[in-house]
């Protein structure tokens, strides 16, 4: 019987299950380790992709097409990964629950986590009950219906950019790239729900950087008349009637502004996650902000400077989903690169 | 009472709740490509009015958006109807309309109440 090789890969994401369904078609034999009870990750908190709306359960269940026919591949759940080291050229990963896995190249796809919005406690995240996150807007709209605390349909819901990112107060210097065209599609999909209401987005930048979305934004305006601010919002307090009162400057019209809406939406940026920060540290693969690093961003990205260890997807760096899906796959050519080359 | 000489200054904040939209959508109404302004200033930078006088286009349109419209009388006066920023505006806004048409508006609402 041939001594076939395995790998490892930690969080079942779509990077991770990307490069596990490669390596699996190349004959490798993959385990995928994944905290949570259920695969997809961070697919899970979306109800309809940017730039086309597509269902993103349709794209969950696409990601692990024929899985069940392909033997080489074992999907493992609740299995959180707390210890990774090199050991003797194989990699040993523990987890929580005291197993321990061993490979002969691990693929860290551990993703990222939103930004905590309470830490901007100007913004009243947590404290009033109308300022909601992205993602629980996400949630509400796959149940089919937007409501404030009350059971109100907003008359005017305002979305705001940048919570958690480009932002020095919280330690995020970067631009978390997903949020932009987040609340384009968010504010659409809020007016093709209610057209008599109005949607507000603040904004310092519009960064439309990928394909269809500048025709997304032109869409919004144009079609669905979503208004654009362009100013951050300072604070936020609540009114009698839980309504949030908002204060930013209008700063194409050089004026401060104030404004009361029903709902105020924060577009929480992406950091790294728990996982992501403390397997990279052990093995002194660690970025700024926590990410991972990778060798070379242009010509190395998938590798890191441990010998056998490789990175895929998100645990990077801020990525889209698209993104991933496809450094999944370029991940799982390196690996079956290095496993030719260490026999 | 004696008069000290202090006075109490006006809010200068935009108030968004108290502001009027429905001008700016009459405007919309007559020339939807209003709507599609990236707020670039590619017109005001051209604009041959702005060379000699404060006129700023892409202003007098944010502020119309925004329900500001005291002032802007005056302010559409500068314009030539020229149309230069028409040839340049990226997102093919129908700026010369735009202009135009809020002539009309609030020649209807102000002239003709003097």
């Amino acid at each position: 019987m041939e001594n076939k090789k395995s790998v490892l890969i930690i969080g079942a994401g779509p990077a991770g299950i990307s490069a596990a369904k490669s390596l699996a078609d190349d004959n490798v034999n993959v385990t995928v380790l994944e905290k949570e009870h259920s695969f997809g990750g961070n697919i899970n908190n979306w109800a309809k992709l940017f730039p086309n709306f597509k269902d993103a359960a349709e794209v969950k269940s696409q990601l692990v097409q024929n899985f069940e026919n392909n033997k080489n591949i074992k999907i493992l759940y609740n299995k959180k990964v707390t210890e990774l080291k090199k050991h003797n050229q194989k990699w040993i990963a523990n987890t929580s629950d005291g197993e321990v896995f061993e490979s002969n190249a691990t693929i860290l796809s551990t993703g990222f986590k939103v930004f905590d919005a309470k830490y901007k406690e100007e913004l009243g995240y947590g404290i009033y009950p109308n300022v909601i996150t992205s993602v629980e807007f996400e949630r509400m709209y796959k149940d089919g219906k937007i409501h404030t605390q009350q059971g109100s349909v907003p008359k005017r819901i305002a979305f705001l950019n940048c919570v958690g990112s480009r932002d020095e107060k919280v330690g995020n210097h970067y631009c978390s790239r997903i949020c932009c065209i987040a609340a384009v599609k968010q504010a659409i999909e809020f007016k093709e729900l209610y057209p008599e209401s109005e949607a507000f987005i603040f904004y310092m930048d519009i960064r439309m950087a990928g394909q269809f979305y500048e025709e997304l934004y032109r869409k919004s305006q144009e079609k669905h008349g979503v208004v654009y601010i362009r100013g951050r919002i300072s604070e936020t307090s609540s009114t009698i009637d839980k309504k949030v009162q908002i204060k930013a400057e209008d700063t194409l019209a050089a004026m401060p502004l104030r404004m009361t809406v029903d709902m105020l939406v924060l577009m929480v940026g992406v950091e790294a996650s728990e996982t992501t920060t403390i397997l990279s540290k052990q093995n002194n693969i660690d970025g700024p902000y926590g990410f991972a690093k990778s060798i070379d961003i242009h010509t190395a990205d998938n590798y890191s400077n441990e010998n056998g260890l490789f990175l895929a997807g998100s645990c990077k760096r801020p990525l889209t989903l698209t993104e991933s899906i496809a450094d999944g796959k370029s991940a799982a050519f390196s690996v079956i690169d290095y496993l030719k080359q260490t026999k | 009472m004696k008069n000290w000489g202090f006075k109490i200054a006006e809010p200068r904040t935009l108030d968004l709740d108290k502001a009027d939209l429905k001008l700016y959508s009459k405007i919309v109404e007559k020339v939807p490509s209003a709507r599609r302004c990236l707020m670039c200033g590619m017109c005001s930078a051209t604009c041959s009015a702005a060379n000699h006088t404060n006129f700023n286009f892409r202003l007098v349109h944010h502020k119309l958006r925004m329900g500001m419209f005291e002032s802007l009388n005056s302010e559409l006066d500068k314009c030539m109807l020229c149309g230069k920023c028409r040839m340049l505006c990226p997102r093919g806004v129908n700026t010369r309309a735009v202009i135009y048409n809020m002539r009309i508006v609030l020649d209807n609402m102000y002239y003709k109440n003097i």
